[in-house]
């Protein structure tokens, strides 16, 4: 060996075997101080007006912008953290005075955003404007509230801010409360807008021009976000993490492996399968929370023969396999919303149980009394983006269908595609969810069963009786809005265009020692609430 | 030589026309509607036809390719909307990902595959033949997601040995200021040994399974060929002469040997590169062959096409790359016939 050589190699095995023990403190350190999730899908923006934005890209809008307002919280059945659609609570503004046909906001003096401008009434009126404005999903959902024109936004001076009412809404104010009106930094936008582009929406989506309690530290597109907290935030309680990190793992094995050695504090994105397994996890907390305003149905398009007529559809409702569904398919990871008492309204909320159970006989004879004794061919369509669940349900029920002779050709559509065929409103069946933001009935009515036929009407269902009820209940109150509610649940059992078969649950699994979850209605994790150690 | 390198670089421009032209068709004859996907939760039909319009899908297909056209001569691949990224910033960080961990498991296999071929056709019929036979046989017949989910579930579920399979770093440090894009030459260039060692033990599961794999044919050709070239002529010649078997079987039976070799090499590489989605599934490898497969799941277009017209780009380099190195390997092989 020459001298030289023997040298180098000393240097650099002295250099390995120092490394390690370097990186382990300072791992160990960063480890406490940090949370790390583990997620199955990346944002694909910063900004939540962007065109396309998706569910990851509101959690970060979530975490790192301020809105006006935001909800309570409660307790739920289960002792878990619950937000409070009911009770509506100061964010970046400190009060509120609502009256018949206008609210008016007091903001935050002190509040700043990332760079340290001050938050005024002029930053929220450019943001409200902006989300009415850009089209697509934000304007559309501040439309769901009645926030329609620029105009209604005023301000009033730096720190008081009005909103003018076009017509008496009561989702108006929870509608000011959703991840769509965030307060965005006017000036810092307006400096990066082009005249092509006047709201700088090719800036913002990969730059942030917030001030919330979170600051992006690191985006790498598809593969990580990493948060630090920001310590001058002003408009909430400090938030105790200090930095968020979080990671995609494609593989849900591997999301669960990493869960279960501790390498992970938090994923959301498992199979019903690993969450029923991790409950008895002595290492794991698991807490799924039923989403509200939420259900996995089987649609049936009433403007086809045979299902424009209701006994078929009854007689589908009847034959449904759902206790199997429950065991087999879901591994009990969900609420059931059959075998009520009878088939009628219990109460307003939603979803709720119909009166419809799995009573074979029964289906036959509905069948016969249509016409339809020997059955009929047709087609049973999912999408493959959610086959884990979608794929053994859709089984279950054609096996059942066939014993009352429908012969249904399971057809399977690509993630991509299913948008485009639920909007040409031609699959003569289909299992789907939705869910609405908003905890109202009439909310998911309006977008289910109304016949403005938006894409989530599947069935293409169109009933005026129908209508004149929805459309009540959104202005209506007291006792009015009660009968409202009754006569178009009742009418939605009855006439069955879709059959509710679960309502289901948000899971989300982590660490012994993460604490603080709470659900949101949103479905994305608040990191404001969360703990550790 | 460079008369040699254009010449043969001007027959690549007709394949590049013909993959720039049947990408762009394939890609909107796909059934699929972007914009009915990402007009989002509460679409209505006035909201996706405003996308369709920004994303200027409501256009003629002749004029869509056009603007494809024009955007591509100015090195512009188009917006990635799945990841709101440009595809091209987006491949840029994406291919060395893959080329590292490519590569990585091709030096691998060929450390080990040659010298075992080689012995196995030298001791023909003795043990090592056999476990040369056994070797390839397994690595054929286990894919590479069998081997990397059995990997990281034996040495990382239940030994510990490995880090988590999340991804080309522990989640704990920063990637190194990228210089060439590679973790490792990166950090080691920059001196930052703790992010050398960190990006070496996340490749090494990822990067053995992919070598258990390639290296099957790679040793079943250094065999075939080395036995046809030690059973030749010459060879009888040169032992008859007296050499020493080393030099016998090295100066004048391998360098003979080793020119079908390269030709797997070049292809068993570019089909790692690109077909690697199920080990980038398995160990979260930011790398391109996921990033094309996402792109496609959600008719993403502008990463599907950047990603074929990319791989057609690389095909093209590494088969002149192989020629030129069949030239310098056997003076025989000439380019221009």
């Amino acid at each position: 060996m020459k001298r030289r050589t023997f040298f180098k190699g000393t240097a650099v095995g002295a250099a390995a075997a120092a490394a390690p023990a370097i990186w382990s403190d300072a791992k160990a350190q960063a480890r406490n101080e940090t949370l790390l999730i583990v997620g199955e899908s990346p944002p694909n923006s910063m900004d939540i007006h962007g065109v396309g934005a998706n569910r990851p890209a509101y959690e970060v809008s979530w975490n790192t912008h301020d809105r006006l307002m935001t909800y309570g919280v409660k307790k739920d059945a289960n002792g878990n953290d619950h937000y409070d659609y009911t009770k509506l609570e100061p964010e970046l503004a400190t009060e509120w005075d609502l009256k018949p046909n206008s609210v008016t906001f007091k903001l935050r003096k002190e509040a700043k955003f990332h760079d340290g401008t001050p938050i005024t009434a002029k930053d929220v009126k450019w943001s409200f404007d902006r989300a009415v404005t850009v089209g697509g999903f934000p304007t559309f959902q501040m439309a769901a509230g009645s926030l329609q024109k620029p105009e209604q936004f005023v301000v009033v001076d730096d720190n008081t801010f009005r909103v003018d009412f076009i017509r008496d809404d009561k989702l108006t104010m929870p509608d000011i409360g959703v991840p769509v009106p965030v307060i965005m930094n006017s000036e810092l936008c307006k400096k990066n807008a082009t005249a092509a582009d006047p709201w700088a929406m090719e800036w913002c989506k990969n730059k942030h021009a917030s001030g919330g309690a979170y600051k992006v530290e690191r985006w790498q597109p598809g593969q990580e976000v990493v948060y630090v907290r920001n310590d001058d935030w002003k408009n909430g309680p400090m938030p105790k993490i200090r930095r968020v990190i979080m990671r995609i793992i494609p593989s849900a094995g591997n999301r669960r492996a990493l869960l279960e050695r501790g390498d992970a504090d938090l994923s959301f994105d498992l199979p019903s399968k690993d969450f029923s397994e991790l409950k008895s996890s002595p290492k794991l907390t698991v807490i799924g929370t039923p989403i509200e305003n939420a259900m996995m149905y089987l649609g049936m398009n009433v403007n086809q023969k045979p299902f424009d007529n209701v006994k078929v559809r009854q007689a589908v409702a009847y034959a449904v396999p759902y206790q199997q569904i429950m065991d087999a398919v879901l591994f009990g990871q969900a609420i059931p919303l059959f075998g009520g008492a009878n088939n009628k309204f219990k109460g307003v909320y939603w979803p709720q149980k119909d009166g419809y159970t799995t009573d074979i006989a029964k289906a036959k004879a509905l069948m016969a009394e249509a016409g339809y004794p020997q059955g009929f061919e047709t087609t049973l369509s999912f999408d493959l983006g959610l086959a884990s669940t979608n794929e053994p349900l859709t089984v279950l029920v054609q096996e059942s269908l066939a014993q009352i002779g429908i012969k249904a050709t399971i057809n399977k559509i690509p993630g991509a595609n299913w948008r485009g065929e639920l909007l040409k409103k031609n699959m003569p069946m289909i299992t789907n969810a939705f869910g609405g933001w908003l905890n109202y009935p009439e909310y998911f009515f309006f977008w289910c069963y109304h016949g403005q036929n938006a894409v989530f009407n599947t069935m293409g269902y169109k009933n005026p009786a129908m209508d004149a009820l929805i459309d009540k209940a959104r202005f209506a109150t007291g006792p009015e809005y009660e009968a409202a509610v009754k006569g178009f649940i009742d009418m939605a059992f009855e006439e069955v265009p879709r059959v509710p078969i679960f309502q289901p649950l948000l899971n989300v699994a982590m660490q012994k020692n993460v604490t603080g979850y709470r659900y949101w209605f949103h479905r994305q994790l608040d990191y404001r609430q969360l703990a550790k150690g | 030589m460079l008369k040699l390198l254009l010449s043969r670089l001007a027959t690549a421009v007709p394949s590049i026309v013909g993959v720039v032209v049947v990408t762009f068709m394939l890609t909107r004859l796909l059934p699929g509607d972007p914009a009915a996907y990402f007009a989002g939760l509460a679409a209505s039909p006035q909201a996706i036809a405003e996308i369709r319009t920004k994303l200027g899908l409501d256009k003629s297909l002749p004029e869509q390719f056009v603007a494809y056209l024009v955007d591509l001569a100015q090195g512009n691949l188009g917006n990635s909307l799945s990841t709101g990224q440009p595809v091209v910033t987006e491949i840029a960080t994406r291919l060395p990902a893959s080329a590292e961990l490519t590569l990585l498991a091709l030096i691998l296999a060929v450390g080990i595959a040659i010298p075992l071929g080689v012995l196995a056709a030298v001791k023909q019929g003795t043990w090592i033949d056999h476990l040369c036979r056994i070797a390839t046989t397994a690595g054929v017949s286990l894919p590479v997601f069998f081997t990397g989910l059995l990997f990281a579930y034996v040495f990382y579920y239940l030994l510990q040995w490995a880090p988590a399979p999340s991804g080309r770093l522990d989640v704990f440090l920063s990637p190194p200021t990228p210089i060439t894009g590679f973790y490792l030459i990166d950090s080691a260039l920059t001196g930052n040994m703790e992010v050398f060692w960190g990006a070496l033990r996340q490749l090494a599961l990822p990067a053995i399974s992919m070598a258990i794999f390639s290296l099957a044919p790679l040793a079943r050709m250094t065999r075939g060929s080395m036995l046809s070239v030690l059973g030749s002529d010459f060879i009888r010649t040169a032992r008859a002469s007296g050499l020493a078997p080393g030099t016998v079987v090295f100066t004048y039976a391998f360098r003979n040997a080793v020119l079908p070799v390269i030709t797997v090499l070049g292809m068993v590489f570019s089909f790692l590169l690109g077909a690697n989605v199920l080990v980038e599934t398995v160990f979260a490898w930011p790398g391109i062959g996921l990033y094309a497969v996402n792109a496609l799941i959600t008719s993403d277009y502008a990463p599907v096409q950047g990603f074929v017209l990319t791989m057609a780009v690389l095909y093209i380099a590494l088969n002149l790359a192989i020629d030129l190195l069949y030239g310098l390997v056997d003076p025989r092989v000439r380019l221009d016939s």
